[in-house]
């Protein structure tokens, strides 16, 4: 579902952090951004930031559990898995991730709910879809009707968590599966020699050996990863996104008490920063790893280590 | 209405020929295909020229960032940082303000608020950042027997970039430039949602979309349709990049020659 | 607070025949004031907000805030994430055919234009609106003028104040507050009456939930606190019942 956010009594907790904030119009200068920089809203705008790479922890392993089951599934040998990993990866990749994230997250959540609702209401007499409506039993629904507004969010956010693993998935399985069969066949042939099964060369020589060759393009799809973020608040979230595009429109005295023109372009700016730096320490981290990867592989940076010391 | 009549009234309205108002009820299959269709001239146009244009800026760029001159090499080295790591996203928004605030300066710069200019420089710059880094990774990885052996030949300058640098780099940077043109396409999507304003009722293909998911109020048709207009773009993209890539490999033996498949090594 | 009496014993009846509902989730939009808008401290608030919450106390129900991208807050009502919208959405006949609607809460409301200048002429002029509403859907029906479309209201006040468009189009009640506090914005033109008022949208599968809200939007009119609160929020001049 698209997790709508609820405001609740808890904000205020957070409001005035500085006791002269209670009357924003007698302030001017230092006083008046600390009071602005601290309201509720933009508390909110602060967490987002966590809300992002939270997102980005939880997304990156799952995609590439979506990625290692999609590149398993298209090298197997019975051909309707194989056609299914192929497919999954193709039809995925082929979308651009607005079209997908635009009517994906309704359609999942339906999902979701449409199964629950076969085993959970078994002799419920009412069709499901009613004209436009999608009606499931009560005991059905996700979250339950009475489930309080964080099960909510919390819901919300795991479903734009799976669409972007889904998603993400598809890319990963790509390149997982050409740097499983970029492993040196040489490699497989002596494992056979020694006579281990398929399963376990692949298991002891293939997955060992294939994160050298598959690192290069999932540090790329981590990037791209990054920056599909913004695409957050299609899917309910209420990321940086959609915060710096409140706070930053024109706001007039009788709606706030911390008028301004339209200061979006200072947001943003906050942004494009922070991206660029979150890509320029990944760039920095990833390349550590790469160089601990190459160790000993036989790889041109392989040999370029071994030549260095 | 037959849908040839709807093909006929709504084929080319993207770019304002044809019936002047949008359907506005009992909507039909046949109608959001013919206009999303006819959105994806909008997309295919933006594609084609910032990846044709950018081709040459990308080419500049990876030179720049392997090249002995300091200047060059910084520019050429922030220039592909900057782009490649904030969203496209934010470029548009970026880009659509300063061209507003341009526009007061010199009336050069008014056709750049509307999309068909200004989201095309942005995409232009934005794939000339990505292909000029897979350019650049292309470059590193030329293999010094064939320099060597054009120096052999006394190949020097502009001749041995022309006969041997260049077509090496391009064979090499080929199979990841691929992708690069196929997400290129898919970003062009961008442009009407977040970047810049629709004149008209002109959009692309998102935008037509979204317009029925906003009418119907159901986002299952409208939508499913444009993801298989953009599969079938990308397969256009696969094949016709696999013809050049042909041609670039054509002096190898066929068992030797890399093929295009979609995987990405460098993407969006 | 005799009025609140007055409404709940309105209530009483329809009451009994409300099934187990626990909390109403009440979705809305949360950028466009005075209707609704996020204040300093991130929380819903405006006319519908007060409404909304006066109609849940005297429907007896527990309501809840969510906020809803506009673009697919229909949708997701259908889909059951939340009950009800209560987003400044006009009542349209082509809505109809997707959600129930109640009695609206205000009268049709006309929309208007606003320029930077009074000598524009709308109808050779290039006129800014939010994307997907029924503005926008008028001024692609007005022969001669051009339309641009941008994705939320702010962009499309912005657009006029920078030039880029001659006028804007939005509902009246939006447009008030933004002529009143920007120096050379003005009215021009004749308002244009669009809609049939705004009321608050219900899945067609959900009819008590519906008349419940309906007997409460009902008591409010009749005992004139819908008006005081038209009055406040949406200035004297507005329309009332």
């Amino acid at each position: 579902m698209r997790a709508a956010r609820q405001r609740g009594a808890r904000d205020r907790e957070i409001r005035d952090i500085f006791s002269f904030c209670s009357d924003p119009a007698t302030l001017d200068g230092i006083a008046w951004y600390l009071c602005y920089l601290t309201t509720g809203k933009h508390m909110a705008f602060y967490v987002s930031f966590g809300t992002v790479l939270l997102l980005l922890a939880i997304t990156a392993p799952a995609a590439m559990a979506f990625g290692f089951g999609g590149a398993m599934a298209a090298r197997s040998r019975i051909p309707p898995v194989s056609w299914l990993g192929k497919g999954y990866i193709a039809i995925v990749r082929g979308v651009p991730d607005i079209a997908f994230f635009l009517f994906f997250v309704i359609a999942l959540d339906q999902a979701f709910e449409w199964t629950r609702h076969q085993v959970l209401c078994p002799d419920w007499d009412q069709p499901v879809r009613q004209g436009n409506d999608f009606v499931v039993c009560d005991a059905a629904k996700l979250p339950l009707g009475n489930a309080p507004q964080w099960v909510h969010e919390l819901y919300g956010f795991g479903v734009a968590v799976l669409t972007f693993a889904i998603v993400f998935g598809a890319f990963a399985a790509n390149v997982l599966y050409g740097a499983m069969r970029a492993v040196p066949r040489a490699q497989i042939e002596t494992a056979e020699a020694y006579g281990l099964t398929r399963r376990q060369a692949f298991r002891r020589i293939v997955v060992p050996q294939m994160w050298v060759y598959a690192l290069p393009g999932l540090s790329n799809l981590w990037m791209v990863l990054i920056k599909a973020t913004p695409l957050l608040f299609l899917l309910g979230i209420e990321d940086i996104v959609f915060w710096a595009r409140e706070l930053g429109g024109a706001k007039t005295p009788r709606f706030t008490d911390y008028p301004h023109g339209d200061w979006r372009v200072w947001y943003f700016l906050a942004l494009l920063v922070f991206y660029l730096v979150f890509t320029r320490v990944s760039e920095i981290v990833l390349d550590r790893v790469m160089a601990r990867l190459s160790r000993g592989q036989a790889t041109a940076a392989g040999e370029a280590q071994r030549k260095a010391a | 209405m037959s849908c040839w009549e709807t093909i006929a009234d709504y084929g080319l309205r993207s770019i304002g020929i044809g019936e002047r108002l949008l359907p506005r009820s009992d909507f039909t299959l046949c109608q959001q295909f013919v206009l999303i269709g006819s959105g994806l001239i909008w997309n295919v146009y933006f594609g084609v020229l910032a990846l044709s244009a950018g081709f040459f800026l990308a080419t500049t760029v990876a030179l720049g960032k392997a090249s002995s001159n300091p200047v060059a090499r910084t520019l050429s080295t922030w220039f592909i940082f900057v782009f490649r790591g904030s969203p496209l996203f934010i470029q548009f928004f970026f880009a659509y303000f300063a061209f507003l605030s341009l526009k007061s300066v010199s009336p050069v710069f008014d056709p750049f608020t509307t999309a068909w200019a200004g989201a095309l420089v942005v995409l232009f710059l934005n794939t000339a950042a990505y292909s000029g880094e897979i350019f650049h990774g292309a470059l590193q990885s030329i293999p010094r027997g064939d320099t060597e052996a054009a120096d052999a030949y006394g190949f020097h300058g502009w001749a041995k970039f022309r006969k041997i640098t260049w077509p090496t780099m391009l064979r090499l940077a080929w199979p990841a430039y691929t992708n690069e043109a196929i997400f290129l396409f898919h970003a062009t999507t961008l442009v009407f949602f977040s970047g810049f304003p629709a004149w008209q009722q002109r959009g692309d293909a998102l935008y037509y979309a979204s317009y029925f998911a906003d009418k119907t109020f159901n986002p299952f048709v409208p939508y499913p349709i444009l993801a298989g207009y953009f599969i079938l773009l990308t397969l256009g993209i696969i094949g016709l990049f696999g013809l050049v890539n042909r041609r670039l490999n054509r002096h190898l033996p066929s068992s030797v020659r890399p093929k295009v498949r979609f995987r990405p090594n460098l993407i969006r | 607070m005799k009025t609140l009496i007055l409404g709940t014993t309105a209530l009483a009846l329809s009451a009994g025949m409300a099934f187990a509902q626990d909390t109403v989730r009440l979705g809305t939009e949360g950028a466009y004031p005075p209707y609704n808008y996020l204040d300093d401290s991130g929380e819903v608030a405006g006319f519908e907000r007060v409404l909304g919450d006066e109609l849940c106390e005297r429907a007896e129900l527990t309501c809840e805030w969510v906020t809803n991208d506009w673009d697919s807050i229909i949708p997701n009502l259908v889909s059951g994430n939340y009950d009800a919208i209560i987003a400044g959405m006009s009542i349209t006949p082509e809505r109809e055919e997707v959600v129930d609607f109640t009695q609206n809460y205000t009268p049709p409301s006309p929309s208007s234009f606003a320029a930077m200048s009074e000598d524009v002429d709308l109808e050779t002029a290039v006129i800014a609106a939010q994307t997907g509403t029924i503005q926008a859907q008028h001024v692609s029906g007005m022969e001669g003028a051009t339309l641009v479309e941008f994705p939320n209201p702010d962009e499309a006040v912005a657009a006029v104040t920078t030039g880029e468009a001659d006028a804007i189009m939005a509902d009246k009640d939006f447009l008030i507050p933004v002529v009143e506090d920007s120096s050379d914005m003005v009215f021009v033109g004749e308002d244009v009456p669009l809609g049939g008022g705004i009321g608050m949208a219900f899945r067609e599968s959900d009819p008590e939930l519906r008349a419940q809200f309906d007997a409460a939007i009902q008591s409010m009119k009749d005992d004139g606190t819908l008006n005081e609160l038209i009055a406040e929020w949406l200035g004297e001049d507005s329309p009332k019942f």
